[in-house]
Formats: structure tokens, C-alpha cells, sequence
């Protein structure tokens, strides 16, 4: 089942680390890039910066007129994209092979020189855009705030998590220019990023364009400490229950646990147990809460990849009509208590589930170099693309069976009940 | 050492390199199955289709979603195995199987290690040649399918798409109504139906299948031949091989179909053909923070001879980041997070569709703009760049259609479905290349007229009714949630 991704990877002397990944399978070449900030870095008062920021990434830099970065990319039949997220922003595009050279000359050209091709227009302009993008994904959305309240519960107040990515509409309203560059100059620097660059490409000549065009910005001041308490006991010290009424038909419940960040070992049992528990039709609560006892119209569980101080396991199931949330919550309960004796058939088959999906990402250019700069970004270690499935294989039926008997327990986890307003109940 | 020169200008592209498009070969199993494969090397991986010819758009208004949920019930057990020992069986192999209706056809897909080809195809036939479909199984499958309609009714972007197909299709065709189906259509459905289904349709001689991974097609046939031993044609599959309920539709050349309500409120009723659209919909949602909208018609069917036009003629409208809508009403006025259009295309003709969604107080002006810019494709010369432009995105974006397994399987399961023949994709960017800006006027003027399209808005109707009004682009209807 071994797959091998070869790499070569380095850095330059403004600080920037560089993944090069040659396959020749496809006349295509991804060129990513990742920044090592995300909301977890914004300052009080300005909630979904980080995420606006992105936005003004695209506008234009000194040499790139507004439009034209999307514009140069559709132009050569690319695709582009951005995103932010609690511990990181990246930067992306596939394009045909012979245009490597233009994917690189638009990355440098806003890492290095962004700021002069910065107006109020053009943040009113991506605020508006920001703002409706919130209403699309949060308030215009059943159930579309349940991670904006689920990381309130789970992290203190002076936790970076504490807060969603997407921010407040107030918080948006009260970004500035000035923000903008403050948080460029700040974060947007060759040491606070990774460049990967994965498909048909001459590694000589992939290196040659790279010095050319990033060479000459500078390295940036130190990247400041994140800000507030990153520091967390594994423990949330009691169970914490809110119940939220929307304008829904079916009520849905919510339930997060603390548990290791990304990167320790247990994390990666924190992902097997995921995957037990919900992902694909045998997996514990979909035969459970959906087959035999029709509780359930869907299950849901995961496990947040993130770094700062702990991460979170979390599920979420909505009740069919007529099924009471407490009869819902009692057989989930049930099921994770279920999980201190687990059988090893179930163990084995997450982790070959886990090892296929992993495989399959590995199919496109795109995601081989977000993935090699994820593993440089938050663990300076591209090889994990070769070695994380090692860690999956590792975990064993007593990792699964002790992880749930520490952290999958009522006193470590959140409860959110999601009820129609004014009682309203489909039958 | 960098050189300040060399970045004020946009490098100048290399050589493009060779496009190389799969290469399908065709074979035919004993029980007169035929098989496309393509031999993709690289990842141990596996992606096989077997796409049955019998899709939604047989099932008709009183029955829709009975085929879609027919074959979600295939996997619902086998003689030797329980609904759930099947999920297992599949799962402990690493693989995933899926399996789905669509208007045209249904398919079952398969994912799978090359390893573990052998025993997952041995199980994806079990599914295919002898599912049990259990009575319990069917009650659970109808009651989460009763429970997705009901959820529907509360997502706005579910609410928008379903309203407009009513619109456009209501009454005329099958496309109108939910591809799952609705409330009444599938209390209707019993087990029988899609035991029904699956004698009548799910048979060789009404299917295909596609194979693409780390494959000898050499190889691969004799073991095919032998997992699909089973599987027969019998006697009745003649007789039943699907034909849509209702006849292919044309483009209107009036005003389509009738709106399904009463004017809202009544005395809106001044404006009644006085407008630039053939009526407004209001789906209405006390409270909403965004107008989710959609416009547009009926558009063409797959097999249209102005496919190529009308690709490029998208793409300007709505297919693409720097197409004219998103660039209006994004980037210019910031009235959305995203604008596109697109042309469904289908054995039938499918509907012509922009979306977007809005803030509730531009809903007015949006949908302004929207007319505007598909007026401005009928009547203006689209300036020569702005055509490269879209047709360098579509050529030049080729090679990453097929990335995937998964993807390149797709493609050759289309090229089968609407019969577009192997060489399809080798003469694809010539084609694109080929069309002139004479050729996006003319395709826009026959297939985008301002006055042949609906516009449905589900958003607050208490703030957007009116501005809707004294838009004076045509009658402003109230359009009821259906149960």
C-alpha cells in the first residue's frame, strides 16, 4: 500500500522554505503557498481579519493591476483560491505546466510589494464581499453559527480559538487601512511562509524562477507571539450545556470534547476514533443512532486539525421528527461510553478508511502541495506527507479504548441543543 | 540573483506541453455488457462506474424521486449479507462505493485500492445482480429521504433552485419537480417500486461501465467477465428500456409556462406585461439575511449544435471568476460573496440558470444588473481580449478535468451518455478556439432573451416585494414553499 512522494525541500536566505515536488503524470503544476497566521492571531476588536486580509490579497499588488491576478491565472486556464483558517492562510493555483513562471511572479509580487496597490475602495469593496459571504455561510444557514458558539464553549475567552475565522459583522466594520498594513507588515514576510510547488516541473528550473522572483523581498521583523493564553489544561473541567432556539424544523444536537492538538500522538488517535464513530455507513453512530434505532437523521464527527494548546473532537447528530433531543443525546452517549470497549475489527477498519481517503488526496497536484506545506508550516517536517499515515497505522484497539476512557467523558465536553423557537416541532 | 526588471510585466508562458486526453478502449463482456476502460497509470487506485441508462426523468411529477431512491436502496443488502455487513464488507476492504440517480442515468461508483479491485468488485456485483432491499431497510431509507424534503424547506439555496425549476419546468416536464422527489411523490413509493426499478433497469443490456486506474484493460476483462457472470438481461428488458413521460421541450418563443400562484399581493397585477421578464417569484422568508436569486429559462439539451458557443457564452456571462456577473456584482458593487450562470445541459433541455446571493437591500438592483449583463451579451460585440480570455480558460483548463480517476471516469461515462464519441475530447479545443464573437451574439440572442426568463428570490418579502414592484420588470408573484 506504500506510496512514496519524493520532495526536495529548502530555504532560502530571506527565510522563505521552499518544497519542490516533480511528477510528470499530468501537464500541470500547483504552486501553494502557506502563511503561519490565521484568526488565532488577531488582535481583541478585530475578529475576521486575518480572513478579510486574504481577500485583499487578491486586489493587486504594484505590478499587478486590480483584476488581473484572477485574470492572468483564467487566462492561462488556471484555478486559483485562497483560504483562511483558525492557524493558517494559504494561497493557491493549478495551471497548465508552462506557466509556472506566471503563478510565481503573482505570489511574489503580493508577498513583497502589496501595499502600494492598496486603496479604501478596495477594502470597502472586500468588506461588502466579506460581509455577504458570513450572511451565505452563518446567517442566512440552518444551524450556521454552531461553530462560532461550539468554540465559545470549548475555549476561554483569552483562548485565539475562542472566536470563529469568519469574525463579527462589527469587527469587520471597524477594519481600517491601517489594519492592513499593520497585519502585512507583520505576517506577510518570506520567514512566515512556505512555497510548494508540486507537478511538471525541471526542479533547476523551478529553483531558478524562485530566486528570481523571491530573492529580492526581505525578511521580515520576528513574528510577534500569538496573542493571548495558548496554553491548555486537557481538561475542560465540567461539562457546559447551552441550548440555542433557531428557526428550524429539527432539533439538532452538538457535542464537543478537549482533546491533544494536532501533531501529539494521541491526536492521531483522536482521528481514528473520528472515523469509528462517524465517517462511512458502518460506522458506530450511523448503524446505531441511523439503522437500529432510527433516532437519527445524520451523523457527523471530526477532528479539528489545529495546534494551539488543544484541539477538539467534534459530533453532531440531527433528531429525526418526532424523536425528543434528551432520547437523542442519552443513545449517543450511550454509544460513546460503548466506545471504551471497542472491538479491534473497528479499529482496523478505520484505519485502512483513513489510509484510502489519504491516498486518494494524493491524486491531484493541488492537494499534494497543500499538504507539503501544511507539514512545513506547522511542523517544519514535509516528510509527514510520507510518514502520517505511519502514525494512523500505530494506533492500536487499547489507544482507542484509553482515549475514550479519558477525554470522551461528561466532564470534558460541551453539549449544544439546537431547538425550533416557540416549540415548534415537525411530526 | 533576482532581477527588479523582470518582475514589472507578467512572464511570457513557455512551450505549451502536449495534451494528452484518455485513451479508451471498448470491450464487451459474455452477458453483452460493454466496458470502457482507461489505463491511467500512476496511484494504485481504481474508479469504475456502471452507469444504468434509466435516470430521474423517467419517474414524472406523481412519482419523482422513486428512481433516486430505488438505488440508494441497492446496497441495502444481499442474500449472504445484512445492510449493514455489507457497508462493512466494503469498508473493511478500504474502498467506498456510492451510488446515485441523476436526470439522465444512475450510477454506481467504486473507489478502491488496485489491490483490493477483485473482492470490492465481487461485492459492488452482489449489490447489482441480487439486492435483498429489506422492507425495514426501505421504511428507514423513505423516512430520511420524507426527513431531507422537510430540511429543504428551511435552506435557502434548496428553496431558491426548487422554486425556479417549478417555474421554469412546472407542469411541462419532469425537470420541475425534485430530483428526490416531494412529500406526496415518495409517501407514495413502496418497496415494490424499487424492486420494480431494479428488475426492469438495472440489466447489461441497459447499462455500461467504466474502469479508469493502475489497470491492464487485459487483465481486467477476464476477471470482469467473471465477477458479471450472473448478470442477465432475461426477457422482459426489452420491453421496459425507459422512455421520459414527457416529451423533449424546445425554448419558449412566448412567455413560459404559467406562474403556479396568484399574483402577490393581487394589486401588483398593473404591471402585468409591462415587464422585461416573463415574472418575479418571491419565495418568502421572514427574517432572511440574504436574498438567495436565481434567473433564467429553459435553456438546451446536451446534444445542442451550438454546444461550443454556448460554453464560451457562459463563461463571459457566469462561468468563471472574471465573468461579467461576478465581476458586477461582486467586485464592482459588493452586493454578493459570488455570481455565476450556467447552462445545465441534459439529454433534454435543461434549464439556463444564474445564482447568486444577495444582500437583502440590492435584491432590486441585483437582479437589474443580472438583465442588464445578459442584455448587454445580446446586444453588444464582445470585445476580442474578453473572448481569448474565456476561451484560453476553458482550452488551456482541459488537462485539469483529468486529474483524477474519479474525474476521467466522469468524462468517459458523459462521452457514452450523450454519445459524443472517443475522439471527443482530441478535436474539444479546436472547437473552442473556433468560435467567433459573431457566434456568442448569435447564441445569445437566441437563447437569452430578458423576456422569456423568471426570476425567483427566496428572501424577505415584506422588504424586497415592493423594490421588486417598482423594478417594473414584470409582475411579482408570491411563490408558496410546496410540502
Amino acid at each position: 500500500m506504500m506510496v512514496h512522494i519524493p520532495f526536495e525541500r529548502y530555504e532560502m536566505q530571506n527565510g522563505l522554505r521552499v518544497v519542490l515536488s516533480r511528477d510528470t503524470s499530468a501537464p500541470v503544476v500547483a504552486v501553494n503557498l502557506w502563511y503561519n497566521v490565521g484568526s488565532r492571531n488577531e488582535k481583541p476588536g478585530r475578529t475576521g481579519f486575518a480572513h478579510l486580509f486574504e481577500h485583499m490579497m487578491f486586489q493587486g499588488s504594484e505590478n499587478v493591476p486590480e483584476m488581473a491576478h484572477f485574470s492572468l491565472i483564467e487566462n492561462a486556464g488556471g484555478s486559483l483560491n485562497g483560504s483562511t483558517w483558525l492557524d493558517r492562510t494559504n494561497y493557491f493555483e493549478t495551471l497548465p505546466a508552462h506557466y509556472l513562471e506566471l503563478g510565481l511572479w503573482l505570489e511574489a509580487d503580493r508577498l513583497g510589494w502589496l501595499l502600494p496597490a492598496m486603496t479604501q475602495a478596495k477594502l470597502d469593496n472586500q468588506r461588502d464581499v466579506v460581509k455577504n459571504e458570513r450572511r451565505w455561510r452563518v446567517d442566512n444557514q440552518p444551524y450556521g453559527d454552531w461553530d462560532e458558539r461550539l468554540q465559545m464553549l470549548m475555549y476561554p475567552s483569552d483562548h485565539p480559538y475562542h472566536h470563529s475565522v469568519i469574525g463579527s459583522m462589527e469587527d469587520l466594520d471597524a477594519s481600517s487601512l491601517e489594519d492592513v498594513e499593520e497585519f502585512f507588515r507583520t505576517y506577510y514576510a518570506p520567514n512566515n511562509a512556505v512555497l510548494s510547488i508540486v507537478g511538471d516541473f525541471e526542479i533547476d528550473h523551478a529553483k531558478s524562477l524562485i530566486d528570481r522572483y523571491f530573492s529580492a523581498i526581505p525578511s521580515g521583523p520576528a513574528i510577534p507571539p500569538i496573542p493571548g493564553r495558548t496554553q491548555l489544561g486537557l481538561s475542560l473541567g465540567g461539562e457546559q450545556r447551552v441550548t440555542v432556539e433557531q428557526d428550524i424544523s429539527l432539533p439538532r444536537l452538538y457535542v464537543g470534547y478537549r482533546t491533544p492538538a494536532y501533531g501529539t500522538p494521541e491526536f492521531y488517535t483522536n482521528a481514528v476514533v473520528a472515523q469509528i464513530l462517524g465517517y462511512g455507513k458502518a460506522a458506530l453512530l450511523y448503524r446505531t443512532l441511523i439503522r437500529e434505532q432510527r433516532l437519527a437523521q445524520d451523523v457527523v464527527a471530526y477532528a479539528f486539525p489545529i495546534v494551539v494548546g488543544a484541539s477538539m473532537l467534534v459530533l453532531w447528530a440531527t433528531a429525526l421528527p418526532g424523536v425528543a433531543l434528551d432520547d437523542l443525546e442519552r443513545a449517543f452517549h450511550a454509544q460513546i461510553d460503548a466506545l471504551q470497549s471497542v472491538e479491534s475489527r473497528d479499529v482496523i477498519r478505520a484505519v485502512s478508511l483513513i489510509e484510502a481517503r489519504h491516498l486518494s488526496d494524493l491524486q491531484t497536484v493541488g492537494e499534494r502541495a497543500d499538504q507539503l506545506s501544511m507539514y512545513t508550516t506547522l511542523f517544519d517536517d514535509p516528510a509527514r506527507i510520507n510518514t502520517e499515515v505511519d502514525r494512523i497505522r500505530a494506533v492500536t484497539v487499547e489507544d482507542v479504548r484509553a482515549f475514550a476512557a479519558r477525554y470522551l467523558i461528561a466532564g470534558n465536553r460541551s453539549v449544544m441543543h439546537y431547538v425550533p423557537k416557540h416549540g415548534e416541532v415537525a411530526s | 540573483m533576482s532581477d527588479e526588471k523582470a518582475r514589472v510585466m507578467p512572464p511570457v508562458p513557455g512551450e505549451p506541453p502536449e495534451l494528452r486526453s484518455p485513451s479508451v478502449q471498448r470491450f464487451q463482456l459474455a452477458n453483452g455488457l460493454r466496458v470502457l476502460v482507461v489505463e491511467q497509470p500512476g496511484l494504485p487506485i481504481v474508479d469504475v462506474q456502471l452507469v444504468i441508462r434509466t435516470g430521474a426523468v423517467c419517474d414524472g411529477e406523481a412519482n419523482a424521486g422513486h428512481t433516486s431512491l430505488a438505488v440508494d436502496m441497492l446496497d441495502e443488502g444481499t442474500p449472504g449479507r445484512s445492510a449493514i455487513e455489507v457497508a462493512e464488507s466494503i469498508e473493511d476492504l478500504g474502498a467506498s462505493l456510492s451510488m446515485a440517480a441523476s436526470w439522465d442515468d444512475s450510477a454506481l461508483g467504486l473507489h478502491v485500492h488496485t489491490d483490493q479491485l477483485e473482492p470490492a468488485l465481487g461485492l459492488m456485483a452482489d449489490i447489482v445482480i441480487r439486492p435483498t432491499m429489506p422492507a425495514a431497510d426501505f421504511e428507514r431509507k423513505k423516512q430520511q429521504r420524507l426527513t431531507a424534503i422537510l430540511q429543504e424547506k428551511e435552506e435557502p439555496r434548496a428553496l431558491a433552485s426548487q422554486a425556479f425549476n417549478a417555474v421554469v419546468f412546472g407542469g411541462t416536464h419532469a425537470y420541475g419537480s425534485p430530483l428526490h422527489g416531494t412529500r406526496a411523490s415518495i409517501e407514495r413509493m413502496t418497496r415494490d417500486d424499487a424492486v420494480a426499478y431494479h428488475h426492469s433497469f438495472v440489466r447489461p443490456g441497459n447499462s455500461f461501465l467504466v474502469v479508469v486506474g493502475d489497470i491492464s484493460a487485459t487483465a481486467l476483462v477476464p476477471l470482469l467477465d467473471r465477477v458479471f457472470a450472473d448478470w442477465t438481461d432475461g426477457a422482459s428488458v426489452a420491453a421496459s428500456v425507459a422512455t421520459p413521460v414527457a416529451a423533449p421541450v424546445a425554448p419558449p418563443v412566448a412567455a413560459p409556462v404559467a406562474p403556479p400562484r396568484g399574483p402577490w399581493p393581487p394589486s401588483a397585477s398593473t404591471f402585468a406585461g409591462a415587464g422585461v421578464s416573463a415574472g418575479v417569484h418571491i419565495v418568502d422568508r421572514p427574517g432572511s439575511a440574504q436574498s438567495e436569486l436565481r434567473a433564467g429559462c429553459i435553456g438546451v439539451p446536451r446534444s445542442s449544435p451550438d454546444y461550443f458557443p454556448i460554453v464560451v457564452l457562459n463563461t463571459l456571462l457566469g462561468g468563471s471568476f472574471t465573468s461579467r456577473l461576478n465581476l458586477n456584482l461582486r467586485q464592482d458593487k459588493g452586493y454578493t460573496y459570488g455570481a455565476g450562470s450556467s447552462f445545465v445541459m441534459r439529454l433534454d433541455a435543461g434549464p439556463f440558470i444564474v445564482s447568486t446571493a444577495v444582500d437583502t437591500a440590492v435584491t432590486d438592483d441585483a437582479v437589474r444588473q443580472i438583465l442588464a449583463e445578459i442584455t448587454r451579451l445580446r446586444e453588444e460585440t464582445v470585445p476580442a481580449d474578453e473572448l481569448l480570455r474565456a476561451q484560453s480558460y476553458i482550452a488551456l483548463g482541459l488537462p485539469r478535468s483529468f486529474e483524477t480517476t474519479a474525474d476521467v471516469a466522469s468524462h468517459v461515462a458523459e462521452l457514452e451518455v450523450y454519445g459524443l464519441g472517443d475522439d471527443y475530447f482530441d478535436s474539444y479545443v479546436r472547437r473552442i478556439r473556433a468560435v467567433t464573437a459573431a457566434d456568442v451574439m448569435r447564441v445569445a440572442k437566441q437563447y437569452l432573451n430578458p423576456r422569456h426568463m423568471n426570476v425567483v428570490v427566496a428572501g424577505d418579502a415584506a422588504k424586497i416585494a415592493e423594490p421588486m414592484r417598482a423594478l417594473g420588470i414584470g409582475t411579482v408573484y408570491n411563490k408558496a414553499i410546496e410540502e
